[in-house]
């Protein structure tokens, strides 16, 4: 019964994601106007700074999720802080290669090392990186989940630290999304904002297809050790 | 007549999005595969389900046979 409402919600959920990021990119490229300075190559913001978002708050999710692990020693959490620290990495990589991308085209370089934004992202994300060798270097599960927990705590709490520090940073040639300057124009901000859903919603809809895969899996293997015993 | 600077913004425009959607297909494919394993899995715990359902019936008169190769040929096709 269980299953079968998780599977129809992960189906809605899915349709859901589609629907609105297919109306966030229409709004991107058909309503949205076309930037004054940068020109066309401005509509890779519409991708790049909602997954730039989305993989942060995900680290963050992931944090949450190994505090209550540690807190009640439930695996599900484990399983959960882990996933969600996979899905970000995923989205940290698609940042890291859109914005060189985009960089390209409007600076003409792929790579700014002078730049804080860019650099502290890659940190954050080669930070990430570690995670997985660090999770698969031990053997016993009880061990691995709290290690893992602790990890993704003490880097959840590095991600807002870092954003802020680069918030505080004088700025080379990285723009500002929002900024006390003012922000952006409402038609760009209402398709920026319906992205952002969609990309928020892309990343709830893998988590919890992974977490779903995962749960199968491990039902598979205790099934399997039921029936060894038996037979 | 299109300028030249906006076709070549366009590339890059279609190339960052063609990224995006490239490594969603990989972790998508990736997925797909574990899943056909978990499949394979099921298949094969079903078969010695009905199988051991089979024996326990007969079990009484004392004709239970081969039961660890059954147990290694599903192990064996769960990690195939």
């Amino acid at each position: 019964m269980a299953g079968a409402f998780q599977s129809i919600t992960l189906r809605r959920l899915a349709a859901a994601t589609v629907v609105v990021m297919g109306a966030g990119y229409a709004l991107a490229f058909l309503y949205a106007p076309q930037d004054a300075v940068e020109g066309f190559i401005q509509k890779v913001f519409y991708l790049h700074v909602p997954l730039a978002i989305v993989s942060l708050v995900g680290f963050m999710v992931a944090a949450v999720h190994a505090i209550r692990h540690l807190r009640t020693g439930d695996p599900k959490h484990d399983a959960r802080s882990y996933v969600s620290i996979h899905i970000s990495v995923i989205f940290g990589i698609a940042v890291l290669l859109t914005g060189a991308i985009w960089a390209k085209g409007a600076w003409g370089i792929w790579w700014e090392w002078r730049e804080p934004t860019l650099v502290s992202f890659l940190i954050v994300i080669l930070l990430y990186a570690t995670y997985y060798p660090l999770r698969y270097a031990i053997e016993d599960r009880d061990r691995q989940a709290r290690y893992s927990s602790v990890f993704a705590i003490t880097a959840g709490a590095f991600v807002p630290l870092n954003f802020l520090a680069v918030r505080l940073a004088q700025p080379l040639i990285h723009p500002r999304t929002f900024s006390s300057s003012g922000g952006l124009p409402g038609s760009m901000l209402l398709a920026f904002l319906v992205c952002l859903a969609g990309v928020a919603l892309l990343w709830v809809t893998l988590v919890w297809f992974e977490l779903d895969a995962k749960k199968a899996s491990g039902n598979l293997k205790r099934i399997r050790r039921a029936l060894e015993a038996t037979t | 007549m299109i300028p030249p600077l906006a076709i070549q913004d366009g590339g890059y425009v279609g190339g960052a999005y063609l990224v995006f959607l490239l490594l969603l297909l990989i972790y998508v494919a990736i997925m797909a595969a574990k899943l056909q394993r978990i499949q394979r899995d099921l298949s094969s715990l079903a078969d010695l389900a009905d199988r051991s359902q089979g024996q326990g019936s007969d079990r009484g008169v004392g004709q239970i046979r081969g039961r660890e190769e059954e147990i290694e040929a599903v192990r064996q096709g769960g990690r195939g």
